[in-house]
């Protein structure tokens, strides 16, 4: 006879051929992560929060998960102890045999992949939020790793829409080299939530507030689709990820220029070929090169010197939902 | 504990002081890059020498590796007996007084200027030890003459009956520049360069001492501590709520009784209940959650600096 996963398979493509929508399963379970890097604070006192008095994070229903993810660099408030835990949720490091000697990080990863995945397993989360601040003048940004993920082009579309007037931009990783194994990845509708500008190591109300405001949009949108709301056809504007422009440096590999006052703090806007983008510390422009306008972002990230990056370049475009609905109704 | 006499020498020894904190990048970049190519430090009468003062924080982009260097100048730590586990920076807090003091000798160097950021939204702040320092207030008077679109506050750091515990308490003469808001690790261009521009203006500043200008009394507004609020915490010291909007962001405006100061991570307000007007300055400091400083409350006071004894110009050139 037909195994569950074929019958589920079934399902799917005569609701895909009978109607013009998606017809989705209900999510059932939901993860908040926070303190992925143990630094960026709002993330960390919202789950920390949540733990104590989780009223405000649930829906009917739904189970809806906070947790911490890397309480040593939490406890040390840094960033990370050995490694950072957002870039190794690839097949090898989760792979890896367990011991004493692998870095703090990586068996972390083992064990928070045992607790919330593996993806599309019977009693893995269907969704995870990982809460990130930067030190970047980003404002409300959520992370999307796969541009034909018409669920979570739907659930973007109402937090935006939900969060208007205050912007709320969404930044497409998608790519083949530059795409990096993030925690929240082991589920199948991963979702990053970024907020800045906040420097490390301090907690702003604003930002609080902010954060928690998506948080409940999402969750809110949720619980609709699982009440069978129908989600009509919808169109969001993404930036996607192009390239990463490391600071010029000198022979020693230290930071020969800063990022020009005219880009700084400019996430998200248009920088055009000519335009300055770094100054020299003997006080010279470095303009833009090429022949396309782009969208910088991450511009002076602090953890983002290490990683050699200053900023990354963008192009903007729409991506397109189809239509959702819950499958139970 | 006593304040020096006003200089009656021209200033020959001068430091300049990046990196104190390793990851206050304004002076970690100016140390590096004035190590390299040190000719902007140079002025007819004197050349400023740049010390990187904490160098295995700045290699690890941290405050401090062990211990807070800027805590470390006390006589407790300088003069007691060396041990193989002493902290990191009280060790090197001993060989920056022996490079740059001894502290409260003659041979100390005449001027050390130490260079920091905050993530307060503290603009320009000009750091001296006490109204005392004449020398040091002269020269704050100068940088907000130069510079009255930058509104540069001067915060009076000391407490009486305490001892001295900063860097720049080596010198016979000192004065901190705290830049911000910047994040930690983070290198912004315009403040870099309103750090650089005001670096020279303090050295132009001790060139026209050294050339026997005169500096005639005046009336100075400051601030001075008298207290410090931590964040609101839960039994176990975890933090129960941050800086209310209404306060991020508003150093060295007035707080008035009533006030919201902190908002729960439950909604509620809590309210400022002191009994008279204070100015709160490092509003949020990252560096200071760990010392339990959510914000410093300062009182405003004016006082008379009296007028600097005007120097017989210097002979020639220093060597």
């Amino acid at each position: 006879m037909w195994t569950d996963s074929q019958r589920k398979s079934d399902k799917k493509l005569l609701g895909e051929m009978t109607s013009c929508h998606i017809a989705e399963e209900p999510i059932k379970k939901v993860a908040i992560f926070g303190g992925t890097h143990g630094n960026e604070l709002t993330g960390v006192f919202l789950v920390k929060h949540w733990l104590e008095n989780g009223a405000e994070i649930q829906r009917t229903g739904l189970e809806v998960k906070p947790f911490i993810t890397n309480p040593r660099a939490v406890k040390k408030c840094t960033r990370y102890i050995d490694c950072d835990l957002n870039r190794i949720f690839d097949l090898e490091n989760l792979g890896k045999k367990m011991s004493e000697d692998l870095p703090y990080e990586v068996r972390r990863a083992q064990e928070i992949y045992h607790l919330f995945g593996p993806k599309d397993g019977e009693d893995s989360y269907d969704i995870i939020f990982d809460l990130h601040n930067t030190t970047s003048n980003m404002g409300c940004t959520l992370i999307l790793e796969d541009s034909r993920n018409n669920f979570l082009i739907q659930m973007f579309h109402y937090i935006k829409t939900s969060l208007a007037p205050l912007p709320c931009y969404v930044y497409l990783i998608e790519h083949p080299s530059l795409k990096y194994a993030t925690t929240r990845s082991i589920a199948k509708y991963p979702v990053g939530i970024e907020v800045g500008p906040q420097p490390q190591g301090v907690l702003r109300a604003d930002i609080l507030d902010q954060m928690r405001k998506m948080i409940k949009h999402a969750l809110d949108f949720i619980h609709h689709f699982n009440e069978g709301k129908e989600f009509p056809p919808c169109a969001i504007e993404v930036y996607k990820i192009i390239e990463k422009v490391d600071y010029p440096r000198d022979e020693n590999g230290e930071i020969a220029a800063v990022i020009h006052p005219n880009l700084q703090d400019q996430d998200w806007k248009p920088l055009h070929p000519g335009d300055p983008m770094f100054l020299t510390l003997d006080g010279k422009t470095m303009p833009l090169g090429g022949d396309c306008i782009v969208y910088p972002v991450f511009v002076n990230e602090a953890a983002y010197y290490e990683k050699k990056e200053a900023f990354a370049k963008t192009t903007k475009l729409m991506l397109n939902a189809k239509s959702i609905r819950c499958s139970v109704h | 504990m006593c304040s020096l006499p006003v200089p009656r020498e021209p200033l020959r020894r001068v430091a300049v002081t990046g990196g104190t904190h390793g990851n206050e990048m304004s002076g970690v970049y100016l140390a590096r890059h004035w190590l390299q190519a040190p000719a902007e430090l140079q002025r007819l009468s004197f050349s400023a020498v740049p010390v990187l003062a904490n160098p295995a924080a700045t290699a690890a982009c941290r405050r401090y590796v062990d211990h807070d260097l800027n805590r470390a100048f006390t006589s407790s730590f300088l003069n007691s007996r060396p041990t193989p586990d002493d902290p990191y920076e009280v060790t090197r807090a001993r060989e920056l007084n022996q490079l740059l003091g001894p502290k409260a000798s003659g041979r100390a160097f005449d001027f050390v200027l130490d260079l920091h950021n905050t993530t307060a939204n503290m603009g320009t702040c000009l750091i001296a030890k006490s109204s005392h320092e004449v020398f040091a207030m002269h020269l704050c008077r100068h940088l907000q003459l130069q510079y009255p679109e930058l509104s540069c506050q001067v915060f009076l750091c000391q407490r009486s009956g305490e001892e001295s515990y900063n860097l720049d308490s080596v010198a016979k003469n000192g004065l901190a520049l705290e830049l911000g808001p910047q994040p930690q690790g983070v290198l912004r261009a315009d403040i870099f360069s309103r750090m650089r521009t005001l670096v020279a203006t303090v050295l132009d500043f001790i060139e026209l001492f050294n050339q026997g200008t005169a500096f005639p009394a005046f009336e100075m507004e400051a601030y001075r501590p008298v207290g410090v609020m931590d964040f609101p915490r839960t039994d176990a010291g975890n933090l129960a709520g941050t800086v209310h909007p209404q306060l991020q962001d508003r150093d060295f405006q007035p707080l008035q009784p009533g006030a919201p100061i902190f908002q729960m991570f439950s909604g509620e307000d809590l309210l400022y209940d002191g009994e008279s007007t204070v100015y709160p300055v490092f509003i949020n400091e990252a560096a200071y959650y760990e010392k339990g400083i959510a914000f410093v409350q300062t009182e405003k006071f004016t006082f008379t600096v009296p007028a600097m004894p005007v120097l017989n110009p210097a002979p020639s050139p220093a060597s």
